[in-house]
This record gives structure tokens, sequence and C-alpha cells, in this order.
């Protein structure tokens, strides 16, 4: 593989619909984590139910994309009163605690034989994206080539709406969070005590964080599950959840761009690796490699990468330096 | 002084001539310990009165059942003429009884003025819908600003308006605190601990500021063991020991009482420790 191919592949990366499916959870949990405080550790859920509640709405109950798209916020925010109602009066870690638990109980259920008939069990759901293809106004023959990697019609349009989509979300939260509601978020996250004793109703503001921001994630689940029509319980494991706080941490918490760029350098860098790594075990460079460990090794130095930038830049690519300096 | 507040003569739990909180049998148990066991407590309305006691007497646990922090085991209490009891703490500020801590909780992520604003009541931006609709609160928001700006001024925090309150110093928290907490246009005002760590210089602009308070007519209520602000500033003074209110009156009754003076204020209570012997001391004379 040449340079140009090389290249090529990281900057697929960087535009996937699977970069923007975690960068709109990682917006999601901005919100979550960067603004209002709460230790949210079951992002994949909420993802998982956006794939899931449009997959079925559209397979089973035949509704349009619309109706499909709602169907599937719904699901999600269904899911974070139930989770959030008896926690978010309890103390932070709870909610961590509770979220990875429903999390992973959410994906054994989806996968299990009970819930085949509706979910497909492990197999998962596909071919729920006629609608959106369908939709496709770009004429068939139009392609676009980055280096070596050709797009179809369908993978352009794809890509237009995944972006269209991020735009709309990081528009709507900075909207949000630039006004008085936002500071209560902020000031919650900073002592929530004290902005109780300044009259306001801590637990509906953080319940409404939460709906939001696991609203935006189930967004991304379905961008996630659209570019390739399958949705599988596998998709949305606990490493799912963890590479999104990863792209959160990386591109600073409580800013828009940081998961956006945090997305983008994170899978630009995962696949860069494997490539460069696959370039040199082809070429004999690296005898204590096989080909089969490629995969496996670039998680482990990504890890490195990711722990030499949490030590020199621990407030992320965006987040203010200032705010880190007196954090206690 | 005692006619202008007490109805009769000044005991515990004695009756108030225009009480702005009255409470009734507030018990509040940690396991085997009562923390707090008030029996009947009044607040006069438009007066400064301090709360004063030995550590643990329980004035905290008691400003935490007050407002709402902490449940007790039993007790009512009015506010204002409606009953507080049960209510939750976010409430009881919108009634218009805003407290600040013993440790101070400054907002540190957040600079002074955010933190100033952030205490304004009913504010139209911050309900989910409207806060898209920046035109419908634009206005208050200036409103608001303007009264944060002249607060920050009077408490001499306006050079740091823009930045964030965790580079500020203790004593600087403390005034945020307070600041903020008259944001929020308190009926009663309730101050654990002001004063503590705050250096002298600024403890007479504090003092002023309290009494400044009074003048506004709201009603402070303040957790003090600095005994010169106590007498300087209060109007009446209630003692709490082990839970329950042990004595009440003007400052300098309540000084001159030989029971308070050697239980809770220490026999040495008016020596300035640097014209004690130290011999005499260690000698428990």
């Amino acid at each position: 593989m040449d340079l140009i191919g090389i290249l090529s592949l990281a900057g697929n990366e960087l535009i996937s619909p699977m970069t923007v499916g975690y960068i709109l959870c990682g917006i999601g949990l901005a919100v979550h984590f960067g603004y209002t405080g709460l230790l949210n550790f079951g992002q994949a859920a909420f993802a998982a139910l956006g794939g899931y509640g449009f997959a079925i709405a559209t397979l089973d109950f035949g509704w349009n994309i619309w109706g499909s798209i709602l169907f599937g916020l719904l699901c999600s925010m269904g899911f974070a009163a139930i989770l959030g109602i008896p926690t978010l009066r309890l103390r932070a870690d709870y909610l961590a605690i509770v979220t990875i638990a429903a999390a992973q109980a959410l994906r054994f259920y989806v996968g299990s034989s009970t819930a085949e008939p509706i979910t497909g069990g492990s197999a998962g759901v596909s071919q729920f994206g006629e609608e959106f293809y369908g939709l496709n106004p770009l004429p068939e023959d139009f392609t676009w080539n980055l280096g070596t990697v050709a797009f179809t019609s369908d993978e352009i349009w794809m890509r237009i709406v995944a972006w269209v989509v991020v735009g709309i979300a990081v528009v709507f939260i900075l909207a949000l969070t630039r006004s008085p509601w936002g500071r209560v978020l902020k000031g919650i996250r900073e002592d929530e005590d004290a902005v109780r004793a300044l009259g306001k109703n801590v637990f509906s503001y953080k319940l409404q964080a939460l709906v939001i921001g696991g609203s935006i994630a189930s967004l991304g689940g379905m961008v996630f599950v659209m570019s390739s029509q399958t949705n599988q319980p596998s998709n949305w494991g606990t490493n799912f959840t963890f590479i999104t706080w990863t792209i959160l941490l990386l591109g600073g918490a409580a800013t828009m761009l940081g998961p956006i760029v945090g997305g983008m350098v994170f899978f630009g860098m995962m696949t860069l690796i494997e490539s460069v790594l696959g370039v040199l075990v082809d070429a004999g460079l690296m005898p204590f490699l096989a080909i089969e460990q490629v995969a496996q090794i670039r998680f482990l130095l990504v890890g490195l990468i990711l722990m030499i930038l949490v030590i020199f830049r621990p407030q992320g690519f965006f987040g203010n330096k200032k705010e880190i300096q007196f954090n206690g | 002084m005692a006619n202008e507040i007490a109805i009769g003569a000044a005991a515990p739990g004695c009756k108030k001539v225009d009480p702005i909180l009255v409470a009734d049998h507030v018990i509040r148990q940690f396991g085997g310990l009562t923390a707090v066991n008030v029996e009947h407590v009044e607040i006069p309305r438009g007066k400064i009165t301090a709360l004063i006691g030995p550590n643990g007497a329980g004035k905290t646990t008691f400003f935490n059942l007050l407002t709402g922090f902490d449940k007790p085991n039993s007790g009512t209490w009015i506010f204002d003429g409606k009953n507080l009891a049960g209510v939750p703490s976010f409430k009881v500020a919108r009634r218009g009884m805003i407290r600040t801590f013993q440790l101070t909780k400054a907002l540190s992520l957040l600079t002074v003025i955010d933190n100033m604003r952030l205490g304004a009541q009913r504010q139209l931006g911050e309900g989910f819908w409207a806060s898209f609709a920046r035109p419908l609160w634009k206005a208050q928001e200036t409103q608001i600003t303007t009264k944060a700006d002249e607060l920050l001024k009077r408490f001499k925090l306006d050079a740091k308006r823009e930045d964030y309150a965790g580079s500020l110093s203790g004593g600087q928290r403390k005034l945020l605190e307070m600041a903020r907490a008259l944001m929020g246009d308190p009926k009663l005002v309730m101050l654990d601990e002001p004063m503590a760590g705050v250096n002298p210089a600024l403890t007479q602009s504090l003092l002023e500021h309290i009494k400044d308070l009074k003048s506004n007519g709201t009603t402070v209520l303040f957790v003090e063991h600095d005994m010169h602000m106590v007498r300087h500033i209060s109007d009446w003074v209630i003692v709490m020991a082990e839970g329950k209110i042990v004595a009440e009156g003007p400052p300098a009754q309540v000084m001159s009482d030989q029971a308070v003076i050697d239980a809770y204020l220490g026999a040495h209570a008016d020596t300035d420790l640097g014209t004690v012997e130290i011999k005499a001391i260690k000698a428990g004379k």
C-alpha cells in the first residue's frame, strides 16, 4: 500500500458515518458530563435504542422515516427517564453504576432469544434504510473519489446527511448552553447544593440534561447503523461507551468542537496506525508482529498516545487551560 | 431592647413581637445521637439574630433542617406565615429564605459574574424552551447583570468580575457567596459562619454589609464563633448546646449570663489571649 492509499483510508475515516455516530454520542456526553457533570457510562444504550427504535418502527410498524426517527428518540428519552428518576437524586457515582449496568442489560436483552421476534436476536435487524436511500436527490452516477477511496452516490448522501445532523446538534446545544438554562447546568456541575440553595430545581435540570444528551446519542445510533443498514447487539458493547468517552476527553469535555475533532482524530489515528503497521509487517520490518495482531496492537498504541495527551494536555484539544488549574 | 423584640422576659423559646420564622419540636437524630432537639424558637423579623454555641451544638444541622437540606425526624416550622416543613430546599430558597454554607460553595469554573447571575430568581431564560428564544430573556438578563454589578461593587469584587470563582481567595469566596445569596432578594438570609477565614479589614466591611441588609428590611440569621462580631452587630442572640436552645436574649444580657460564659464561651471569653498567663490557662484558673 502506498502513501496515498494510506492517507485516503484515514481520510475516509474522518468523515465516515461510523465516526459521525460516535461524534454525536460524544456531543450527547458533553451535555451529560461536560456541562452537567453527570457520569453516564451507558451512552451505548442510548445509541442502541436510537438504532433499534428506528429499525423496528420501520420494519415492524411500517412507519415512515420521520415517524421512525421520532420513535427512536422517544425510546431513548423513555430510557433516560427510567434511569434518571430513581438515580439523579442520589450521588453522582450511582448514575455511573446504574447506566453501565442498564446498558449491558439492554444489550443482552435485545440479543436474547426472547426478544428475537422483534430485535432479531444476536443476528440483529437489517435492511431498514430503503426509504432513507430513496430520498437521495443525487444522481445515480454521481460519484466522488477521495484519493484511492471511491464513494457511490448513496455513500455521499449518507455522509452529507450525517454531517448535517452534527451541524444541527451543535447549533441546538450551543443555543441551549449559552442561555441562563445552560448556566444552571454548569452551576450543577460545580456544586449542586449551592445551586439548590439559590432556588433551582436541580433534579429537573439533571433529568432534562440526561434526556437531551441521550436523544443526541440516539441520533448518533441511527447514523451509525444507517450506512451498513445492519444493527446488531455486538455494536453496542461497553467499548462503544468507552470510545465515546475517549473522544470526548480527547477534544475537551465542555466544548462542541471537542467531540467532533476528538472523534475525527481518534478514528483517523486508528486507521493510520493500522495501515502503517500493516505495511511495515508486510515488508518484514516487524518480525515480532503477525498481521493478525495489527488490529489489536493499534488499540495499545492509541491508548499510549491518549495517555501522553492526558498527561500533557489534560483539558483536551479545545478545553480551557484555565479551567483545569483549580480543580478541587 | 428585649421589649422591642420579645414578649415578656427573654428566655429560651420566648415569644417574639413579630417573628418571621417559628419552629416547633424540631428533632434530628443521627443513630443514637440527638443532634438537634429544638422545642420552640422564634426568629424576629427585620433584626439580626446570632446563633452561637460550642462545636457540635447542632447549629449547622439546624440550618440544614430549616432550609430543606436535611430532613428532621419530627418537627414543623413556619416561615412568613407558611409551613416550610418537608418543602424541598430549592422551594425554600424561592420563598425567600436563602442560605450560605460554612464551607464556601463558590462555583469554581463559572466566572464571578456568572455566579452572581445564577443567584437571581424567576429567570425566564432558565426554562428549557424559553432558552432558545433569546429576545424573551435578553432584557431580564441585562437587568440581572446590572444588579449583579452593583452588588459586586459593594462587595469590592468588581475587579474580579471576569475571573473564575475558583481563582478567588477564601475570604473573597465568602463575599461572593454572600453577594450571590443577595441576588435572590431574600426575606431571610441565613449565613453560616460568614466571618470564618476573612481578614480583619474585610470583616469590617462585611459587618457593614450585614447592617445594610437590616436597614433594607432583610432579616439576618447567622452562625458565628467570633464573639466580637456577635456583640457588635446582633440584636438578638440564641445559644445552642447539645442540640437544645439553652439561652436567648439581647447580646449584652446573654454574654453576661454566667452559665453561658462558663459553659460555652469559655472563662476567658473577654480576655485577649495574649494577656492571659499561659500557666494560668494550663492550671485551669
